[in-house]
């Protein structure tokens, strides 16, 4: 789950991170009385969206030389011209894809100095199964690009978890970021805090893009983005809370009521199958033999009639479907199960476009006999390889 | 032989008492006689757990894993707690120094696998997944949840990182006469007990293994990792013929699909590299999940 960089930052200073004042507001109408409840006189005004890259994006809806999604403001009045410029505009940054994003809320935030900036994140490294920094002298750019053109900059330094952030490790990140005097005191305080950010809240990305230091030598969190563990959000009420759901989309959101693991693609046929790799198998054969799978969708192990009906559902939903494929080799999924929650939920919905279904494993012919005894129009299928090919041929011709 | 298990395998049951548990544990008893030896709950130790398949079934349960173990003289453990106390459930089978632990469950938390493999690592135990389908050596033990109809005894390893592409494997080696020796899931998440080298250098070293299948799929690069661990091995001498799949080539950047471990992040990750670090290992990579076994066939041919 992801939040937004107000949220982010709120969550950071209640760890005690060095963060600029700021205030997030919904309507243009509140621009001018949250400008007015910080210090002056630069402003920034910010998009928020769960997308990076809104300073170089551009608004759709306004002309190509309008400025980005972040803004710098010299006094209140301009804050409130750029607020109502902004909000509800369609912002389309090198993340969001050609479709944008529509901006609906803003953070006006108090300006900043800056002498340098760096780039400072904490992820889960595989590779050692711990926490680890990441850091680089090269802020405020994209970190990829960085790793391609100068991989010796960065710095990836795992964490004991039993130990947490020693000494050892403080100096060693205010080396590769090259911290001294305010700065390199400051932080001794905010590598500690920011790992216990971390791991308290169950975050899988904490990224901080750039990490500022001021003219007078301080350390400052300029921007912040931050991804959480799902798994772990039953034990977060309060980052549960912080969920934008105009941020996703509306077919994978229906899918997260069922528990169904749902991606929305851009091809045109629909699949249902169980098991994360087999699902994103049956997506790369479909585009093996020439057509674009038009989601993800892993039922999962033990899901009920309901939930493959649901599932079912959700994808006929999706206007693009001309076709559906559903791949199962039940292990504790049974096939019978399965055919009876398709076949439930045609019945409600109706099918209007080819179905191929292909089944193995648990009771197999249980589910084969329930699938061609319901005189319903299912072209079933041998095989994965046949399936695939049975779905690209019906929805080509 | 083996890896992992076989005949000879005594498992306890953690989560024994609940749906999931007790429906895969009367499948482990219906499958050539798995030597499950008892269940383990806090609660409800001295009682006695029976089959609802076969009224002869019955399990004793143990308020411990450390006293399941003493009594039983077992030496792995299934677990099939529920995600919240997952962790404390490995934790308990690491500190009761069980030589072999597969946790099925899905969806823990990956702080508390940070924690768990801190532990691991220095503990006599292995573990195997968490989010993964078990172990299976065919006519001999069955740790989990794979569908024991599928196998055959025979000559292929089979190591993957999905449940249902290793039952895919498992078909399509079964329908090509070839069999199996072992299955291992090692599972999807990202921080895990036992990576896809753990498991290739037990296939090389065991001697009934004559050629191997790997499943990876994207997110890490746990494949590549592999791939240079056996052109290591093959300057060694030990190589043996190998076919390989990539799920995910057709994933979006940056989305999780499904597994926990499976994204592309930071650039990193993606499918293409893996399929290229792979074939350059020597494995054959098949382009379609459908033909695996065929796939293993002609590398044997080919060999």
């Amino acid at each position: 789950m992801n939040i937004h960089e107000y949220q982010a930052k709120e969550l950071l200073r209640g760890y005690g991170a060095p963060v600029a004042q700021g205030v997030a507001i919904f309507t243009s109408g509140e621009a001018e009385a949250a400008a007015k409840k910080l210090p002056g006189p630069l402003y920034v005004v910010k998009s928020q969206i769960h997308a990076g890259g809104r300073g170089k994006g551009k608004f759709k809806e306004l002309s190509p030389d309008a400025k980005g999604g972040v803004r710098l403001a010299k006094s209140i009045e301009e804050v409130v011209a750029n607020a109502k410029e902004m909000l509800g505009n369609t912002l389309v940054t090198k993340q969001t894809g050609p479709e944008g994003k529509q901006v609906n809320r803003l953070y006006i935030e108090d300006g900043a100095d800056i002498a340098r900036e760096l780039y400072l994140s904490i992820l889960i490294d595989r590779t050692v199964g711990r926490p680890a920094f990441v850091v680089s002298t090269e802020g405020g750019m994209d970190i990829e690009a960085v790793a391609e053109e100068t991989p010796e900059k960065i710095l990836t330094l795992a964490i004991a978890p039993e130990r947490g952030v020693t000494n050892d490790d403080v100096t060693k990140l205010n080396a590769a970021l090259k911290l001294d005097g305010a700065a390199a005191k400051d932080g001794e305080t905010l590598f500690p805090i920011l790992y216990k950010a971390f791991t308290e809240k169950d975050m899988s990305l904490l990224e901080v893009n750039p990490l500022i230091v001021m003219q007078n030598g301080r350390l400052r969190v300029l921007d912040a983005k931050v991804s959480f563990d799902n798994n772990a959000l039953f034990r977060h009420e309060d980052v549960v809370e912080l969920r934008d759901t105009s941020e996703e989309d509306e077919k994978e959101i229906e899918a997260s009521k069922y528990d169904l693991a749902y991606v929305a693609l851009d091809g045109d046929i629909g699949c249902m199958v169980n098991g994360a790799g087999l699902a994103m198998a049956t997506m790369d054969i479909i585009k093996l033999y020439g057509a674009e799978p038009a989601n993800f969708l892993d039922v999962g192990g033990g899901a009920s009639k309901e939930k493959v009906t649901a599932a079912f559902k959700i994808i006929t939903a999706d206007p693009n479907v001309k076709g559906i494929l559903v791949n199962i080799f039940g292990g504790i999924m049974r096939c019978d199960v399965i055919a009876e929650g398709v076949i439930a939920a045609v019945k409600e919905v109706g099918l209007k476009v080819p179905l191929v279904v292909r089944l193995e494993g648990t009771n197999v012919d249980l589910g084969k006999k329930i699938i061609s005894q319901s005189g319903l129009n299912v072209i079933p299928a041998d095989d994965l390889d046949d399936a695939a090919k049975k779905i690209v041929a019906a929805v080509k011709s | 032989m083996s890896i992992l298990v076989d005949k000879n395998t005594k498992v306890l049951v953690q989560g024994l008492t609940g749906k999931t548990g007790t429906f895969h544990t009367e499948q482990a008893l219906a499958y050539y006689g798995t030597k499950m030896v008892g269940g383990i709950h806090p609660k409800k130790g001295g009682e006695t757990w029976r089959s609802g398949l076969d009224s002869a079934a019955e399990l004793p349960i143990f308020a411990s894993v450390a006293e399941g173990k003493e009594k039983t003289g077992a030496d792995a453990s299934v677990i099939y707690v529920p995600p919240a106390g997952a962790a404390a459930a490995i934790i308990e089978a690491i500190e009761a120094e069980i030589p072999l632990i597969v946790c099925i469950t899905e969806g823990i938390p990956v702080m508390d696998m940070v924690h768990v493999k801190a532990k691991l690592d220095k503990s006599k135990s292995r573990l195997i997944g968490p989010n993964c389908p078990g172990v299976l050596t065919p006519e001999e033990c069955k740790i989990g949840i794979m569908p024991g109809n599928i196998f055959k005894k025979g000559s292929v390893g089979v190591v993957s990182r999905s449940g249902t592409l290793t039952y895919e494997a498992v078909f399509q080696t079964t329908n090509e006469g070839l069999g199996q020796t072992t299955a291992v899931g090692i599972g999807g998440d990202p921080v895990k007990g036992t990576e896809f080298i753990d498991i290739l250098e037990m296939f090389l070293a065991d001697d009934e293994t004559k050629s191997i299948i790997m499943i990876g799929e994207i997110g890490g690069s746990a494949e590549e990792d592999a791939a240079q661990f056996l052109m290591d091995e093959a300057r060694r001498g030990r190589k043996k013929p190998m076919a390989g799949f990539i799920a995910g080539r057709t994933a979006p950047k940056g989305r999780t699909m499904g597994h926990a471990g499976a994204v592309i992040s930071g650039g990193k990750g993606g499918a293409e590299d893996k399929i290229e670090a792979m074939e350059r290992a020597g494995i054959k990579v098949s382009p379609s999940p459908a033909r695996l076994g065929q796939t293993l066939s002609e590398a044997i041919k080919d060999w």
